[in-house]
């Protein structure tokens, strides 16, 4: 067994700065959230592989909350250049402005073990 | 080598011959067990039987862990046959499938599926949330905070509008049909007027769904019977036969969701109609999961009865409410009947009361063939049933 499972090793990663994808061996196809198997082959030798860190909108919402709690907030799913799906938040323009469609870049917010991909306008 | 038997073997085997509700709406003071126990006292008077009659016992609950145990013991039930599969809202239009398989093969002679919930008046929900954040994290959504299950059913919403012109006011079509329904349900939680403005207007949760939008949060239980169908007419009520079921699931979490326009119930609905022998245009009388108002018109339309991207349309100018030509959740629905967090028990009840012709005002005449749909997740989980009068067998 490796050190630690798919998850764990994703986010120690992301902790260095570097936000990895995995692809699959067999068919080749990018994974991702990361896990043991692929779920479109099932092949279980997947590579870790640097992600492009692009994308587009594929839906967002608003979520509503009150301003004295933080406000507004955006909740994205983006579509990767490579081709899975992940959540997210586009941040850096108004909530109301993240449209369908939209090309997006990736970033990392935070840090240590509290980094976490978030997306800006492309 | 085939299979020895096929689903088509079990169309018409069985017979939901009891069913019963307790504590819909608000409940205080009682705990899940005891509302689930309540339910199924009610199943079994209505179908003349006893608990000690029961050898086969089903049960789901999202917060009671060993449920099936809990209720075996609570009404002094040993069954021969188990099942507490838990597949969220649409376990117990999921449970039909064994519980038929059970009663085929003669495992046990009659099952008593149960649910209950206290979820509007027992322990905090917001409480109950940091528990399952911590015991069933999702570590790959639950950082960017989606106020789930709205946000998920709001990005379906939003694609759905984004790709086929959808509106907020179609949406809020389905939310003012399930409420006309539910004024002629005496038994129903919501049943003051609502117009599309009303809808529209409603505090927004996450765009683009309002409150509204949103079903309800109440407390309830309910509970159904089932047995072999030679011996079905020997029961008080009139017996709603399975004619057909199908289950599927391809997610777990939205962003797994391969196209958020398109549900598993394509797949789930075509094998129940498989089954059946039926297709769309036999149906009388619906029962759909409507957690969201994007779930009815997404679940017309993978169901066959309008074509993909053509449920906001088809649900406009009241075609699904009383008096319009389909009648979809007469019961006034999970937005404006009951929710107790798993409502698919409640199309069961709903579907067979319209089967046997006992739902004064909102009777659906000659309701022979129901369809029953439930969603479980956030959009993950669907399973499709058709139950019919003995017309149908
Ligand atoms: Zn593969």
């Amino acid at each position: 067994m490796a050190q630690s499972g798919p998850e764990k090793t994703y986010k120690e990663k992301l902790a260095t700065g570097s936000f990895e994808l995995q692809q699959c061996t067999g068919c080749k196809k990018h994974v991702f959230y990361p896990r043991v198997v692929c779920p479109h082959c099932g092949c279980d030798q997947l590579d870790w592989v640097k992600a492009k860190g692009v994308g587009t909108v594929y839906s967002t919402t608003i979520v509503r909350r009150k301003p004295d709690a933080g406000g507004d907030y955006n909740v994205a799913l983006i579509d990767l250049a490579e081709g899975p799906r992940m959540m997210s938040r586009v941040v850096d323009l108004s909530p109301d402005d993240v449209k369908i469609g939209m090309a997006v870049k990736s970033r990392i917010a935070g840090s240590g073990e509290e980094s976490l991909i978030e997306f800006i306008p492309a | 080598m085939s299979a020895p038997h096929s689903d088509r073997d079990l169309r018409g085997a069985v017979a939901i011959v009891g069913v019963g509700l307790a504590g819909c709406g608000e409940a205080p003071g009682w705990s899940e067990t005891e509302i689930m126990a309540a339910a199924a006292r009610h199943a079994l008077a209505d179908a003349g039987l006893n608990a000690q009659d029961v050898d086969g016992l089903v049960v789901a609950s999202v917060n009671i862990f060993l449920s099936g145990l809990a209720i075996g013991e609570q009404l002094g039930i040993h069954p021969k046959f188990t099942d507490s599969t838990c597949v969220g809202g649409s376990s117990f239009v999921g449970h039909l499938m064994p519980a038929a398989m059970a009663l085929q093969y003669g495992l046990c002679d009659v099952v008593l599926v149960t649910y209950g919930s206290n979820q509007r008046t027992g322990v905090g929900r917001a409480e109950g949330a940091k528990f399952k954040a911590i015991l069933d994290p999702q570590p790959f959504e639950h950082p960017y905070k989606p106020f789930n299950p709205p946000t998920s059913y709001a990005l379906a919403s939003a694609r759905h509008m984004h790709q086929y012109g959808t509106t907020r006011e179609q949406l809020a079509e389905v939310a003012v049909a399930a409420r006309g329904w539910a004024q002629l349900n005496p038994e129903a939680f919501s049943r003051d007027p609502l117009s599309v403005q009303d809808v529209l207007k409603s505090k927004m949760i996450s765009d683009p769904l309002t409150v509204r939008d949103c079903c309800l949060v109440t407390d309830g239980g309910g509970a159904f019977v089932m047995v072999r169908a030679d011996r079905a007419r020997n029961f008080p009520k009139k017996p709603a036969y399975l004619l057909g079921v199908g289950a599927a699931h391809w997610h777990r979490q939205i962003s797994s969701m391969p196209d958020l326009t398109v549900t598993a119930a394509t797949e789930s609905g075509a094998r129940a109609y498989a089954m059946a022998g039926l297709s769309a245009k036999d149906v009388d009388v619906l029962a759909l999961y409507d957690a969201f108002t994007i779930n009815t018109i997404l679940f017309l339309e993978d169901l066959g009865f309008c074509k993909k991207g053509e449920g906001g349309a088809f649900v406009s100018g009241g075609r699904i409410a009383p008096g319009g030509s389909l009648p979809v959740n007469t019961n006034g629905g999970g937005l404006s009947c009951v929710h107790p967090g798993m409502y698919g028990m409640f199309l069961i009840v709903e579907a067979v009361r319209q089967l046997r012709g006992e739902t004064g005002a909102r009777q659906v005449k000659n309701a022979e063939v129901a369809l029953v749909h439930g969603n479980g997740g956030v959009l993950s989980s669907q399973i499709t049933a058709l139950l019919g009068t003995e017309a149908t067998r």
